[in-house]
């Protein structure tokens, strides 16, 4: 019998999976893709909104600055990579200039911190690249860039370290009520728990119908991005957003803890998993991003994606147990600010199934560090120590982010190893850089072959059916 | 008349071949291109190269070329026979690994040394 | 720290000219740095023929081209490290490279030759919409994966891009038994050689669809199909001409970049037209000693073209070792006139150059007849007939000193123009 079942691991159901491993209990966290962070978690802005957008009062406005303060400390600890950066709303017009003081006034009530407001002038005195139409400027210095899918992964891999199952490839598909709580059927399991919290994400509301109507609907939204060139990477320093319309807070322009210029998103109703990218999108992200940032050099481009939001028709976080279901709580509607959150998010949660029986006792020993390497940033001494120790670190396979042998063999040991090569991308960085894998993509499934001892068509992009090989050349024909 | 793209060199020469006049060719900048013209028409012939499976090499295929054209139409036929080729390393250039290839009279042979 | 006389980074066909003509040039301390495990880089892929007719007057293939310099190199005294990946390079030439049994070393050199060849355009490039599904593969990774490891990348397939590799790899994946359904090219005219066309595409019955391209990929784990447009005179879809093709493959040709971060960051000038370094005649960059050739300085059709360019470069940089900097004095600027998209080399010293100096350009339409003028000023100082020239087919023409000592003032002009039949 499990405490939790936790359904879903992006960030909020890694974020819940965290918390809750600080307790006596026992959790298990089923996903259903091959990895953890793979839906929405890894396909969004990167950003940890300051805090200003949301009406004071709601959910959203109360977990995204108590959510970004967390993740400081927690990014430290988990060794994430974070950058608080600060950032900056633009003004074109009157208008947008009443909507920045609605936004300071937002935000100050909410309790973010440091907000000022800059003339035209001094926003291009602090961000030179800003356009001259600009004519005012909201500055959030609390506000920062974080890795999104190692953040999720770190809090995942830390709760794993500390005694929760996670399952993957575990899509729920029933859910049936018993004494003193639930039995969950996933692939060819059942799991039997008291309480379920859902994170499904876009999935929230089908895993809700499993036990009775939800009273909220999903309404996925895609959102599509360019991310550049590290030679783009210093066209900005912090984030620059323009006023938030009816379809969210608009096209921004950030760099990216990795180096590189993340552009975007639009946004348009969706299907839940909707990552395609259309030429319309992308052209509507350049000009809209051009009235921010004019000097944008969209060829320096290395990859579109898209993301899919997981908001709600309620416009809030849905954080709550479900009416007449005692012991399913909800973790719906996440949409933006939804990664700045997460962690507040998590206990906030964990407070409310305290007030509903779950008993939380501190474990003595919670282990709350995580250390990776990352060869590129060490120094020469560094290297040559680590090199002495295991050669595989001398051995470069992506050479646009400067990955080795090493780094991708020791993700494969962690708690949570990748059994594809996003995986490895995710974890390590191999693939991400200019070239995308064109020539560290064939050495890293062959690696991984190795390593986990199958055929290389066996390792996939990303979930089971995206193949990459279809077997051996000289064995078939036609 | 017919024009063809000479393929001998990367110069692509435009021929123009006259089949009425015993396949006489035009636009040819080296003896090469003549002899590629008529035998365009005539009996049409290419080099084939592609891999075998090697054993005990670093790499798992090796690299082979017919050594010298084979008629056009037997490409696909003979491409199917390296499928059927065991090469075991070492392997050096010029290694025949397949002889007479489809009846062509022409050898397969390594293009790459392989210890 | 260790010092040699010359460091090259990169063991592809550049680097291995560039070593070999150092070392007949009289430079007995070279070494090579090669990130891969073996020298020979991109040729090492490269198992079909159309390779050596310049440089050994006979048809190699790309493995066979690449053994002959490994043979000759072999008999040198020049050094090679394998496995070693450079990470900086300063302009007080010291190396700093990375592999399993050294560490992480720096290593310094009186001269460097930089030949890192060039990466391809991924789909990111090309902004290609649709889904993210996997069987999107850009051509020499599905080459390297099928030459090279021998593990076959899909089994229908569609190919955009007529570059030469897209070529090539149509007819690589046919003689695998895949079925290629199109080559899908967005410009009215194929950037690859006229014989590949023929050779790859034709004699397989491989559609050619010229100012068409990929408009939508839809799949959701493996590609299933791919949407392909016709597009107008500005490259812009047209609604209604979609048609759709029933794939698990598409193999990317979309160009190729110079891959100049290590000159970039050594603070080397770089030309934007060809991504690469500019340029002295003598292949020296705006860092003194330091020398670029071959794909790193601009992307070729032909390998016995890098061949000839690593060789002046790493004569020059031999010069550069056993005699000093070349000679300074007046300069003149190689610029691109009308229809000529860059020029290589991009300055000529005119003291150094002596008997003449090659030069590289490419225009950026087709032209039938045709001719290629320098001018100085209004002068013109040389012309050169051409039956056909097209922007994938690098030219290239000798300018003799004595042609050069007619330039006046510091800028000379290549220019491209018709001429009536």
């Amino acid at each position: 019998m499990w405490d939790v079942i936790i359904v879903g691991c992006g960030v909020v159901g890694a974020a819940c999976a965290y918390q809750l491993s600080r307790y006596k209990l026992r959790a298990a966290v089923l996903e259903a893709g091959s990895d953890v962070a793979a839906g929405a978690t890894k396909a969004n802005s990167a950003i940890l909104h300051a805090g200003y957008d949301p009406e004071p009062g709601t959910l959203m406005a109360r977990l995204n600055v108590a959510g970004v303060s967390m993740a400081e400390e927690i990014c430290r600890k988990l060794d994430v990579p974070y950058r608080k950066n600060g950032s900056m709303v633009l003004a074109f017009s009157g208008k947008d200039r009443d909507c920045l003081r609605e936004l300071m006034s937002r935000g100050e009530r909410n309790g973010v911190p440091g907000l000022r407001l800059l003339t035209g002038a001094e926003a291009r005195a602090l961000e030179p690249e800003v356009s001259g139409e600009a004519v005012e400027a909201l500055l959030a210095p609390s506000a920062a860039i974080v890795n999104p899918w190692e953040y999720a992964l770190a809090m995942a891999e830390t709760a794993v370290r500390n005694g929760v199952e996670l399952y993957r490839n575990c899509r729920v598909t029933a859910i049936t009520r018993e004494q003193g709580g639930f039995a969950v059927t996933a692939g060819d399991k059942v799991f039997h728990g008291k309480y379920i919290i859902n994170a499904a994400g876009v999935y929230a509301g089908a895993v809700h119908r499993l036990v009775g109507e939800p009273g909220f609907t999903i309404r996925p939204a895609k959102g599509e991005y360019y991310l550049l060139d590290k030679c783009e990477g210093t066209r900005v320093s912090r984030v620059i957003f323009q006023c938030p319309g009816a379809a969210g807070k608009g096209v921004l322009v950030s760099p990216t803890v990795h180096g590189n210029l993340i552009v975007g998103p639009t946004s348009e109703p969706s299907g839940p998993e909707d990552v395609s990218s259309t030429a319309r999108g992308l052209q509507t992200v350049r000009e809209l991003a051009a009235r921010s940032v004019p000097g944008i050099r969209f060829r320096e481009n290395i990859r579109n994606f898209t993301g899919v939001r997981a908001g709600s028709d309620r416009g809030d976080f849905i954080l709550e147990e479900a009416p007449g279901v005692p012991g399913f709580f909800n973790a719906a509607g996440i949409c933006s600010p939804g990664l700045s959150a997460a962690p507040a998010i998590a206990e906030y949660l964990l407070e409310q199934m305290a007030g509903r029986g779950l008993a939380l006792e501190k474990k003595e020993a919670f282990i709350d560090t995580r250390r990776r390497v990352r060869f590129h940033e060490l120094d020469r001494e560094g290297r040559n120590e680590l090199i002495a120790k295991d050669a595989r670190y001398g051995r470069v396979v992506c050479r646009c982010e400067t990955v080795t042998e090493g780094e991708i063999v020791a993700c494969l040991r962690q708690p949570i190893p990748p059994a594809s090569i996003n995986g490895v991308k995710r974890r390590v960085g191999a693939g991400m850089g200019r070239c995308q894998g064109g020539f560290c993509g064939p050495r890293v499934q062959e690696l991984l072959a190795r390593e986990l001892g199958v055929r290389p068509e066996e390792i996939p992009l990303e979930d089971a059916g995206s193949y990459i090989l279809t077997g051996e050349t000289k064995e078939r024909w036609f | 008349m017919k024009e063809l793209v000479c393929i001998v060199c990367p110069n692509g020469c435009r021929l123009r071949v006259y089949e009425e006049e015993g396949c006489r060719v035009e636009g040819n900048a080296c003896p090469r291109g003549e002899e590629y013209g008529k035998n365009e028409l005539l009996h049409p012939v290419r080099v084939l190269t592609g891999t075998v499976r090697l054993h005990g090499g670093a790499i798992a295929r090796c690299p082979v070329k017919t050594v010298g054209p084979i008629p056009r139409e037997k490409l696909l036929e003979a491409a199917q026979a390296l499928c059927a080729v065991d090469v075991q390393a070492p392997v050096h250039t010029g290694d025949v690994v397949l002889a007479d290839v489809c009846g062509t009279g022409v050898d397969v042979a390594a293009t790459r040394t392989v210890l | 720290m260790r010092e040699y006389e010359l460091i090259v980074i990169g063991g592809g066909p550049a680097g291995l000219a560039a070593a070999l003509s150092a070392w007949e040039g009289g430079l007995r301390d070279i070494l090579i740095l090669e990130r891969d495990g073996a020298l020979g880089g991109i040729l090492n892929q490269c198992v079909h023929n159309g390779f050596g007719l310049h440089r050994f007057k006979e048809e190699l293939t790309g493995t066979e081209y690449a053994g002959r310099f490994i043979d000759m190199l072999s008999g040198t005294g020049v050094a090679v490290k394998t496995d070693s990946m450079v990470l900086s390079v300063s302009p007080e030439k010291q190396v700093e490279y990375v592999n399993p049994t050294d560490g992480c070393q720096v290593v310094c050199a009186k001269a460097v030759v930089l030949a890192m060849g060039c990466r391809e355009r991924t789909r990111g490039a090309v902004s290609v919409p649709g889904a993210r599904c996997s069987g999107i593969f850009t051509a020499g990774a599905a080459q390297r994966f099928i030459n090279i490891e021998g593990q076959m990348v899909g089994r229908r397939v569609v190919i955009l891009g007529s570059g030469d590799i897209g070529l090539i790899m149509a007819r690589r994946m046919t003689l695998e038994g895949a079925e290629v359904l199109a080559c899908v090219e967005l410009m009215p005219y194929s950037s690859g050689l006229n014989r590949n066309i023929v050779q790859c595409l034709e004699d397989f019955g491989i559609p050619l669809y010229l100012s068409h391209t990929v408009t939508d990929i839809i799949g959701k784990d493996r590609l299933e199909k791919v949407v392909v447009s016709a597009v107008d005179e500005r490259r812009q879809p047209i609604p209604g001409t979609e048609r759709t093709f029933l794939c698990d493959t598409l193999l990317l040709s979309v160009g190729l970049l110079p891959e100049n971060e290590l000159t970039r960051a050594m603070g080397a000038e770089i030309d934007p037209r060809t991504n690469g370094a500019v340029v002295w005649e003598n292949m020296e960059t705006s860092v003194p000693g330091v020398f670029a050739c071959g794909n790193v300085l601009q992307v070729h059709d032909l390998v016995d073209f890098v061949s000839g360019e690593s060789g002046r470069a790493g004569a020059a940089a031999a010069d550069y070792v056993r005699r000093g900097p070349a000679p300074a004095g007046r300069t003149v600027k190689l610029e691109n006139g009308d229809a000529v998209a860059y020029t290589v080399p991009q300055r000529i010293r005119m003291e150094a150059a002596g008997d003449g100096v090659q030069a590289f350009f490419r225009v950026n339409r087709v032209f039938g007849r045709s001719a290629v003028t320098v001018k100085s000023g209004e002068k013109q100082i040389a012309r050169f007939k051409r039956d056909h020239m097209a922007p994938g087919e690098m030219e290239h023409i000798f300018l003799p000193g004595k042609l050069l000592a007619l330039a006046e003032g510091d800028t000379l002009t290549v220019s491209a123009e018709e001429v009536e039949a």
